[in-house]
């Protein structure tokens, strides 16, 4: 167990009779990014607190350790392995970024002089500088999330949790951020992060589970989880009524839109499967207007697993 | 104010569980205190209402006021109640206390601090701490403002004006701890600033600007033994050679109690999990 960050096994934690985490078993291995995706009021947000001893969950919780310290025994020593970014913006917005640095600095007991220079050098590394003389107050959305993170990043910590580290900021911000969280994982870091979306996960982790109703819905490499949902297909579409027709006869089994004239092909997307399609087409002279191929992405896994309906029975199992 | 006690080395010395306490309850202190300096508007205000209540009673109703403690003309009246607007100057100052930790509890940075290896009691010690200073402070310059129109404490010794200088810091400090409570069971700085008017109020009732025996009968053990009253009286004693007699005790004895209830309750509230 000496190579996971981070090990919770049956995490519990309910508000009054509504159980916000039912019995939530997480392993992130050290120097990882590792995705916790799911729809608002998940338990996303929930399951950052109590790993980050924000708030302590419920006793019938088993083992929870991160950093290789027991959280419920030794909080301290978790405290001091981990750096947390909240969803919600941590900073002094009445002191300027470079006292909230420094700030930081002097929380971490660091000396004077290295203080300063960390400090100096976050702040260099986050293109804060310009900044750093003004109140945090005045900071757009995506500078405040790079103080934030460069708040965090004083103490080095070696976990660090991000709760929803892009939501709110606009797409530059947001690809500024996804390369943020890749050059601390080179360094050796583990990160733990929450996300709505889809393409962030797929983007930036190693791991992700599906987090639904307080339940993992299903754990493992974002092309694991691709694999278990069928939604591969061939979409074609046409203008002509009678072509649509005479395509879906010569195809066979498909599904048709009769009123947008697109076909949906079950297809794993190979240039063999392709072929035969066209093929058949041209056996009966017709042409569509339009063809995209659709490999199954998390947003099918997404909707699969986390709406509820029609979803396959085996996808409810985690892939290990 | 980060001065090392030992000399620099590349490996930081393992601290005691003390230093650690008073290292980041000074770090927060600072954060306070800069805060205070770069919005000085909320303590400026809640430091208007003792100045203008000390001209308003000197100067519009002193006459009257003089005559009736049986003294001999305004400049009595002035001696008579700066003790009572002194102990009033601390009473407003740390509503600002309350006001500034509900503010702080709705900053995302409070979580931060909650997730570091800190000592946890810190923060509410960096504004209390805080709190007492501008206490302080605030006292200096109501004094001014009452020596300048000729509040005059001669005949009291060093000795007494230690004490009295003693007594208001205690004094600022249990309304403080209070005054912290009410920030944290509440929920914006508004509320805040509600719960805590009377700390302000309760000078009004006291022996700050009328002795307590010149009120209504059924009155008189409310204001005689209200915390105010005792420390009030003891200050007067003090600065100006009046009796103190049990009032000594009795403030002591408030300043203590509402200290060791403010504390409770205001670690209390911290250490619960936040929402």
């Amino acid at each position: 167990m000496t190579d996971l960050a981070i090990a919770a096994n049956g995490l519990r934690k309910s508000y009054g009779d509504k159980a916000v985490l039912d019995g939530v078993d997480l392993a992130v291995a050290e120097g990882t990014i590792f995705a916790l995706l799911g729809p608002n009021g998940a338990g996303k947000t929930t399951a950052v607190k109590i790993l980050s001893t924000l708030v302590s969950p419920d006793p019938a919780s088993g083992e929870i350790r991160v950093g290789g310290h027991d959280l419920a025994a030794d909080p301290q020593a978790v405290r001091a392995a981990i750096g947390v970014t909240g969803q919600f913006s941590a900073v002094d917005g009445l002191i300027t970024g470079e006292e909230n640095m420094l700030l930081m600095a002097d929380l971490h007991h660091l000396p004077r002089k290295e203080g300063r220079r960390v400090a100096a050098g976050l702040l260099e590394r986050f293109d804060l500088v310009e900044a750093a003389k003004k109140p945090a107050s005045t900071y757009s959305g995506g500078m405040k999330r790079r103080l934030d993170i460069a708040m965090t990043l004083v103490g080095d910590p070696r976990i660090i949790f991000l709760d929803e580290p892009t939501t709110g900021l606009d797409p530059r911000s947001r690809h500024t951020m996804w390369q943020i969280i890749r050059e601390l994982v080179t360094g050796g870091v583990t990160v733990f992060l929450t996300t709505q979306y889809l393409e962030e996960a797929d983007q930036l982790a190693h791991r992700i589970a599906v987090l639904d109703g307080g339940r993992i819905a299903a754990e493992g490499t974002a092309e694991e989880l691709k694999r278990l949902i069928p939604g591969g297909h061939v979409r074609l579409r046409f203008s002509d009524p009678a072509a649509y027709r005479s395509a879906a006869s010569a195809l066979g089994e498909v599904t048709g839109d009769d009123e947008a004239l697109a076909l949906r092909i079950p297809s794993d997307g190979s240039q063999r499967e392709l072929r035969s399609v066209l093929d058949r087409l041209d056996r009966v002279g017709v042409e569509a207007d339009e063809l995209t191929v659709h490999t199954p992405d998390l947003d099918d896994v997404f909707f699969a697993l986390t709406g509820g309906a029609g979803l396959p029975h085996q996808s409810k199992e985690s892939v290990r | 104010m980060s001065v090392p006690l030992a000399p620099a080395r590349p490996t930081r010395p393992s601290p005691t569980r003390l230093s650690l306490v008073v290292r980041d309850s000074r770090t927060m202190l600072r954060r306070n205190l800069l805060h205070a300096r770069r919005y000085p508007s909320l303590t400026l205000n809640l430091l208007l209402t003792p100045v203008v209540l000390l001209l308003l009673f000197v100067y519009v109703f002193g006459g009257v006021m003089s005559a009736g403690i049986g003294g001999a003309g305004r400049s009595d009246y002035v001696a008579y109640i700066v003790p009572g607007v002194l102990m009033l100057t601390v009473g407003g100052t740390v509503i600002g206390a309350a006001v500034s930790v509900a503010t702080d509890m709705n900053e995302g940075v409070i979580a931060r601090f909650r997730t570091m290896a800190i000592h946890r009691g810190s923060v509410l010690v960096g504004h209390v701490v805080g709190s007492v200073l501008q206490c302080v402070a605030g006292v200096v310059v109501v004094g001014a403002v009452a020596v300048a129109i000729g509040f005059r404490s001669t005949d009291a010794t060093a000795v007494e004006w230690l004490a009295a200088f003693g007594l208001l810091v205690m004094f600022a400090l249990a309304l403080t701890w209070i005054a912290v409570g009410m920030g944290l069971a509440s929920p914006n700085a508004e509320a805040a600033a509600n719960s805590a008017q009377p700390l302000v109020l309760l000078p009004l009732i006291s022996s700050a600007f009328i002795p307590a025996d010149t009120m209504p009968g059924w009155f008189q053990p409310i204001a005689e033994y209200q915390p105010f009253t005792p420390a009030i009286e003891t200050l007067r004693g003090l600065l100006l050679g009046t009796g103190i007699g049990h009032n000594g005790w009795l403030a002591v004895a408030w300043c203590v109690g509402l200290t060791a209830l403010g504390y409770r309750w205001s670690t209390a509230q911290f250490s619960r999990d936040p929402e």
